[in-house]
């Protein structure tokens, strides 16, 4: 096993499949000679040739299109959106068309595409770039939504996603890319799609949380610990769809919960969570289940992000007004 | 201060000289005399017999769609007399295994590609075993979203050329798609990659009632193309020899890896922009009508064939009696569709394993459909 940040785990789901099926294909702008502006493809198409690893033209639509066209052939194709935020550039390849293949051809026709976008604050990005949108696509039936939180499980679940006949959309956090390194399989491994992990187990409150603030609820219930209170931290993973299993089972077990995210409170997935668990488990509950978002503004710029994104101590103070209540 | 027009200098010279080049493409006149004989595609007696009886059949199609539509027998339909040229022309110039990205308007293509009449009309009514689509057939469903089809095309091009294969694909959109940003995207894209794709403009002069005039201040749309690099060319979309032609060419240079072609085919549609509420006579005038239907392509077709000795009133009777069967037929066919099920809908919306929800719902939908 290597020890890979976030970003080589990623390079090597896609060098894995790149190697098992030749109908995977990598492309978006400047992943090719470049390797893509954080190197998530870098050396790929030195290795696979220009054919399968392949810059395009400057037009995310352009891209979403021809992924779907690229799929109708029997390809697989492996697309980046080089910053989440382009993805009104794209959204009706994305929502409006792969989305809707498989309905629309009574399930004759699918979309077996992997959308790949860098996406999250605190690294000091221009505007539309770092935005949390992965609700917008959660929103729309026919994709699949992942967002990894570690190396080791950013390279399951992408080779889960090639693998995948459905659109899916794959989020990786900029500020995990290089954040810290994880043991990782140099051999292929899948995490299924739509499984939850629980990443620390605790007794008196779930903190659910998914991306970096997978980190900042670690370190919350590390905080937690020291004033007695042992809390159970749930990595969703996969935000569509969700994994109602581990988080009501998680909530059953501790009877109270938070739901963390780092979009705006009335945009991500936590309200969806939040609604599971009142739908499933309302009498499991000691206390009201609450969210740690950030406020509902737009993306600020760079130096306002550390004080607008939630972090480690506001989910603290949130746990604690569970666990108070 | 205001640039010096030298020969070096002079943007708007070369707009001009550009625009100048894009004269219209004819082979058959009005009065059904070919007036360029060196273009002539030359089909045998048996194709121009052909495409006369597809284009006849289409017409009948529209009437009776109209008729359908009107009873409430069909649902979504987007007239397409006038079009005729246009649309079965340029099909006429595919092989089986081609591909055809269609805009809604383009459903008479898709029947001749091989999509089951019946189906056409389950689409039209909204059910979704009208896109059911039988195995190798290489189509999708008509795009509503306009200009989607446009980049989508770039990719089954990029596909095709990947797999070596010896094939094109086909797209249509019309006058106002090409305001779109998709289809820059698109033809750029192809331009690029140098792609197989035969991407048309049918240039049916209104984007529901918005004059080609006001949708741009290029002087063509066939000039479009220029920008992305690739061949481009202005057609009598009326004429259906002209039509074929063009089309016959794109495929061929697309086939010799020389990348894809821009056709506008300046056309008419006498009908509404669909049969759900827009009203021409809002919007153009009978005066218009009329000069266009003067050029109407299955007039002059049958004024070339006739004098050819290829056609006859008995012939083209019999081909309107023979559409209006299978019309009836398919009509027929159509009515005994299942009730469409929820079941259905969530079956069919991921490939695979059910997520959650979709499960969830499947197994409360499965025990209320039981009763």
């Amino acid at each position: 096993m290597a020890q890979m940040t976030m970003i080589q785990a990623i390079t090597d789901a896609m060098r894995t499949e790149l190697k098992n099926d030749e109908n995977v294909l990598v492309f978006g702008e400047d992943v090719g000679k470049n390797g893509g502006v954080f190197r998530a493809t870098e050396g790929l198409q030195k290795e696979f040739g220009e054919e399968r690893v392949f810059d395009t033209p400057l037009a995310e639509s352009g891209i979403g299109g021809l992924a779907i066209g690229l799929s109708l052939t029997g390809f697989r194709p492996v697309m980046e959106i080089q910053f989440f935020g382009f993805l009104f550039e794209v959204i009706d390849s994305v929502s409006g068309q792969a989305a809707r293949q498989s309905f629309r051809t009574a399930g004759k026709l699918n979309a077996p595409i992997t959308i790949r976008s860098p996406f999250g604050g605190g690294v000091a990005t221009p505007e539309m770039h770092a935005d949390s949108l992965e609700g917008i696509v959660a929103s729309q039936p026919g994709i699949k939504v992942v967002i990894p939180s570690t190396p080791y499980d950013a390279k399951g679940l992408l080779i889960s996603a090639i693998k995948d006949e459905n659109p899916v959309v794959f989020l990786e956090h900029m500020k995990l890319y290089r954040s810290f390194r994880q043991e990782v399989p140099e051999e292929e491994y899948t995490i299924p799609l739509g499984k939850a992990d629980v990443k620390r187990e605790g007794s008196d409150i779930t903190i659910i949380a998914y991306g970096a603030m997978v980190q900042e609820s670690l370190k919350a219930a590390e905080a937690l610990e020291k004033d007695g209170h042992s809390a159970e931290v749930v990595d969703l993973r996969t935000v569509q769809p969700l994994d109602v299993e581990t988080i009501i089972a998680s909530v059953e077990k501790t009877n109270r919960a938070i739901v963390v995210q780092e979009a705006q409170r009335q945009a991500g997935i936590a309200a969806n969570v939040v609604s599971e668990i009142m739908e499933r488990a309302v009498l499991s509950l000691e206390a009201p289940v609450l969210r740690v978002t950030a406020p509902d503004t737009v993306y600020p710029f760079a130096q306002g992000e550390n004080t607008w994104l939630p972090n480690a101590a506001d989910i603290t103070e949130t746990a604690k007004k569970v666990l108070d209540f | 201060m205001a640039a010096k027009k030298n020969a070096q200098f002079d943007p708007v010279n070369t707009l001009h000289e550009i625009e100048e080049k894009f004269d219209m493409f004819q082979i058959l006149n009005e009065d059904g005399k070919i007036v360029n004989e060196e273009a002539d595609p030359k089909l045998s007696d048996e194709e121009l017999t052909e495409l006369m009886e597809r284009m006849v059949y289409t017409r009948i199609l529209d009437q009776r769609s109209i008729a359908l539509n009107r009873q409430g027998r069909l649902g979504f339909y987007a007239p397409t007399a006038g079009q005729e040229a246009s649309q079965l022309a340029s099909h006429y110039a595919l092989e089986k295994d081609d591909f055809i990205l269609p805009g809604y308007r383009d459903v008479p293509q898709l029947i001749f590609h091989g999509l089951p009449l019946h189906m056409a009309f389950l689409w039209s009514r909204g059910h979704y075993l009208g896109s059911d689509l039988a195995e190798g057939l290489n189509i999708f469903p008509p795009q509503i979203i306009i200009g989607a089809q446009y980049v989508q095309a770039a990719g089954v091009a990029l596909g095709l050329q990947k797999r070596g294969k010896k094939n094109v694909v086909m797209t249509y959109t019309g006058d106002g798609g090409t305001s779109q940003g998709d289809f820059y995207e698109g033809i750029n894209f192809a331009g690029a990659f140098r792609s197989p794709a035969i991407f048309v403009v049918q240039n049916n002069q209104y984007a529901i009632s918005t004059p080609r005039s006001v949708q741009t201040a290029a002087k063509t749309l066939a000039q479009k193309g220029i920008a992305a690099g690739i061949p481009s060319i202005l057609v009598d979309g009326m004429d259906p020899l002209a039509v074929y032609a063009a089309t016959k060419d794109a495929r061929e240079r697309a086939l010799n890896g020389d990348g894809p072609t821009l056709i506008e085919t300046m056309c008419y549609r006498y009908g509404p922009h669909t049969m759900a509420g827009d009203d021409p006579t809002r919007y153009r005038t009978s005066d218009i009508d009329s000069e266009w239907e003067k050029r109407d392509p299955i007039v002059r077709f049958r004024t070339y064939l006739e004098a050819k000795n290829l056609w006859s009133e008995e012939k083209e009777n019999e081909v309107i009696e023979r559409a209006k069967q299978e019309i009836k037929d398919a009509i027929k066919q159509a009515d005994q569709a299942p009730k469409q099920k929820v079941t259905d809908f969530l079956k069919i919306m991921y490939k695979g394993d059910m997520p959650y929800n979709v499960k969830e719902q499947f197994d409360i939908y499965t025990e209320k459909e039981s009763k």
